[in-house]
């Protein structure tokens, strides 16, 4: 046994653990946690087969933004874990029945009989000076630029979804702008007169409603 | 590899349509209150430009660019076409029921225009990258719609199912691609085709494949057994996102169908075929049963949606260019029927008010014979009552059929489209023979609906009485 295949299988089996942690914490923080541990291990099995950039995004992009965003919204978030584990037990023969299932199935249709190394022989070796962030950007920003023009899309859609369902100016804010504030002069800034009919006070209860926002 | 401009020019609707959004977005920034309907007219601007630009660079002999990503041929011109219009029609209607709700703002038309520029990707694909990408724009861009009323919370319901089932349909997709990928090498349709054709059945992991992508398929169109987001989304959402997610994706649906089953996988007809005859049965009864137990005309449109799937369908299973052909012909006409019957409700809706429930249709006639005789239309056509379009569609789907010797099929399709006459004819009789409620106010509705709404209806009887034109451009696709 090499030493790469060693350490192969000590970074899958670290994955396997990690990922395994995630779904049988108590403590979501704990669970997210161990999702970093299974990044960063699997980002080395990638870098074991040569794809050392996307390795390096992957601890960059995911462990480094993604999952501190993630950590952030659980500490905000109250999650109700008892909620969430209520019906683990009642669940789990059925789950387990079907993840077996799949397993196996993945098992046989992925597994050694199609994609062994008799269908799929180790490629060679890149030579040293290889350099595979070029040769990646070169192949996304030639064959794949329609593609990737599109994925620019996709973030722009991304971008305009989340400000519009999330950003709303709230009409009962009662926050002053200071530089408009600053800038009141002497005269109609300041004050101004009304006129307007005497108001006759209406019986209780018989006002309509304005209210015009609920649709339903 | 080196870039060549002339790659662009197959590819000026999209840029055209993409453009506008990006106009709309930034210039809605600096519009006030009173004028955000320049947004409105911009973006038909920019939609009936990329229609015209759709007509300048089609045409002609089968063009595959950059690098095999995107084809342009005579489908692709066809349906991008139809998405064009359809999209057209959505957004005139669309205009008054956000108008009414203070919701006129740019984002509906950035949104909008890019699930369209979605579906355009989609129709021009060649590999299985692109026209991935192409679902997710579109997808991506109505569960925001469906959001849209944020306030709402049926609607929010509504977008978090259509959203959670849709990445599970995707996520379906991409496996099924990831096995086809493992099995052929490749992920552009040509090559998968040519890999198909050497290797044959003998592939169990394409077997596999196939059977995820066409889960993935019936997902994306709601067939049954994938359809149970359909009713509720269609309830849950405001009504101008459902005249858009109902309408032209099911065009864009049926491209994704034709580029997977048939341009990359054509060599495995006999193994999806199986499939699609049950998902069709399926859909065709379940849909049409189901539906006559709505109250809800949302709700009952989305059945009706369902079992329309299983007509689409039928085309596709028949294995021959006259069955593509037909199926071609129906998606198209599904996407202007649904179109219409979608603009009535947004007609009949106004502040405050939400035309969904059957009743809220009794009387059409007594109160705008014109707009009563344009939703009769669309429901003769969905009922597929001759001589509108509808029966020209269900005939082409059923003769295919009948072409391969699948006499049974047929049947049932005939069968469950009686049962379905039942729903679509109760809404005619509410619209004619009942008194509208007491306190029913006149229906106002501004010039430009109301031509469009003219169009709609008109064009289904036009179609079903000259069908030949639409039809020999759905042929000339697939020859």
């Amino acid at each position: 046994m090499g030493f790469e295949k060693f350490l192969f299988y000590v970074f899958a089996l670290i994955t396997l653990w990690a990922a395994g942690m995630v779904i049988t914490r108590r403590n979501p923080v704990h669970a997210v946690l161990f999702l970093v541990l299974a990044f960063v291990s699997s980002a080395a099995l990638w870098v074991l087969i040569e794809a050392e950039f996307l390795g390096i995004v992957l601890v960059l992009v995911y462990v480094g933004a993604v999952m501190v965003l993630f950590l952030f919204v659980v500490m905000m978030l109250d999650v109700d874990l008892a909620a969430l584990r209520a019906g683990f037990i009642r669940a789990l023969p059925l789950g387990l029945l079907v993840a077996g299932v799949m397993a196996v199935e993945i098992f046989l249709i992925v597994g050694p009989a199609n994609f062994g190394l008799e269908a799929f022989p180790p490629p060679d070796a890149a030579p040293a000076d290889a350099t595979n962030t070029r040769d990646l950007g070169i192949l996304l920003y030639s064959i794949y630029i329609y593609p990737v023009e599109i994925a620019a899309v996709i973030l722009l859609v991304a971008i305009v979804a989340a400000i519009r369902l999330t950003l709303r100016r709230r009409p009962d804010n009662k926050s002053v702008d200071p530089a408009r504030q600053v800038r009141v002069k002497k005269g109609p800034d300041r004050i101004r007169l009304v006129k307007m009919a005497p108001e006759v006070e209406e019986p209780f209860g018989a006002s309509p409603t304005t209210e015009s926002g609920e649709t339903s | 590899m080196s870039f060549d401009a002339a790659n662009l020019l197959p590819i000026l609707p999209e840029i055209a349509v993409l453009v506008t959004a990006s106009t709309v977005l930034v210039l809605d920034l600096y519009l006030e209150e009173r004028n955000k309907g320049l947004n409105h007219s911009l973006s038909l601007l920019g939609l009936v430009v990329a229609l015209l630009l759709t007509g300048f660079v089609g045409g002609g002999e089968t063009q595959i660019l950059f690098d095999g990503n995107l084809v342009r041929d005579a489908m692709s011109d066809l349906l991008k076409g139809a998405i064009l219009v359809v999209s057209l029609l959505a957004f005139i209607y669309a205009r008054p029921w956000l108008k009414d709700r203070g919701m006129l703002v740019g984002e509906f038309y950035v949104l909008g225009l890019l699930a369209v520029l979605g579906m355009l990707i989609m129709v021009s694909a060649n590999s299985f990258l692109t026209l991935y990408l192409g679902l997710e724009l579109q997808a991506l861009s109505l569960y925001a719609l469906v959001a849209f009323e944020r306030d709402s919370k049926r609607g929010a319901e509504a977008a978090m199912k259509y959203f959670v089932l849709g990445a599970l349909g995707s996520g379906m997709l991409l496996y099924g691609i990831s096995m086809v990928y493992g099995a052929t090498g490749s992920i552009e349709l040509g090559p998968v085709a040519q890999a198909i054709a050497e290797q044959g059945m003998s592939n169990k992991v394409l077997v596999f494949g196939i059977v995820f992508m066409v889960i993935g398929i019936g997902f994306k169109f709601g067939a049954v057994p994938f359809h149970m987001w359909v009713p509720d989304i269609y309830e849950g959402a405001p009504t101008p996102a459902v005249l858009i997610l109902g309408s032209a994706p099911k065009i864009a649906a049926f491209a994704l169908a034709v580029r997977i089953l048939i341009d990359a996988m054509q060599g495995l007809h006999a193994d999806w075929r199986d499939m699609l005859v049950i998902l069709a049965v399926l859909s065709m009864g379940l849909g049409n049963l189901v539906a006559i137990a709505q109250s809800n005309i949302k709700r009952m449109l989305a059945y009706s949606t369902i079992s329309h799937v299983g007509f689409i369908f039928l085309g596709l299973l028949a294995g021959s260019d006259q069955g593509y052909a037909a199926a071609m012909f129906y998606s198209i006409v599904y996407a202007v029927m649904a179109t219409g019957a979608f603009g009535i409700l947004i007609i009949l809706s106004r502040t405050g008010f939400d035309a969904e429930r059957l009743e809220d249709l009794k009387g059409l006639n007594d109160r705008d014979p014109w707009y009563a005789a344009m939703m009769a239309l669309v429901m003769f056509s969905m009922a597929g009552v001759p001589p509108t379009v509808g029966f020209m569609a269900k005939l082409l789907v059923l003769e295919a059929v009948v072409r391969i010797d699948m006499v049974w099929l047929a049947l049932v399709a005939v069968f469950f489209s009686i049962i379905g006459a039942f729903y679509y004819l109760r809404v005619v009789k509410y619209i004619y023979f009942d008194k509208p409620a007491e306190d029913a106010p006149v229906l106002a509705t501004t010039g430009g609906v109301r031509v469009a709404m003219t169009f709609n209806g008109l064009s289904l009887l036009a179609l079903g009485m000259f069908p030949a034109a639409l039809l020999t451009l759905c042929q000339s696709a697939f020859v």
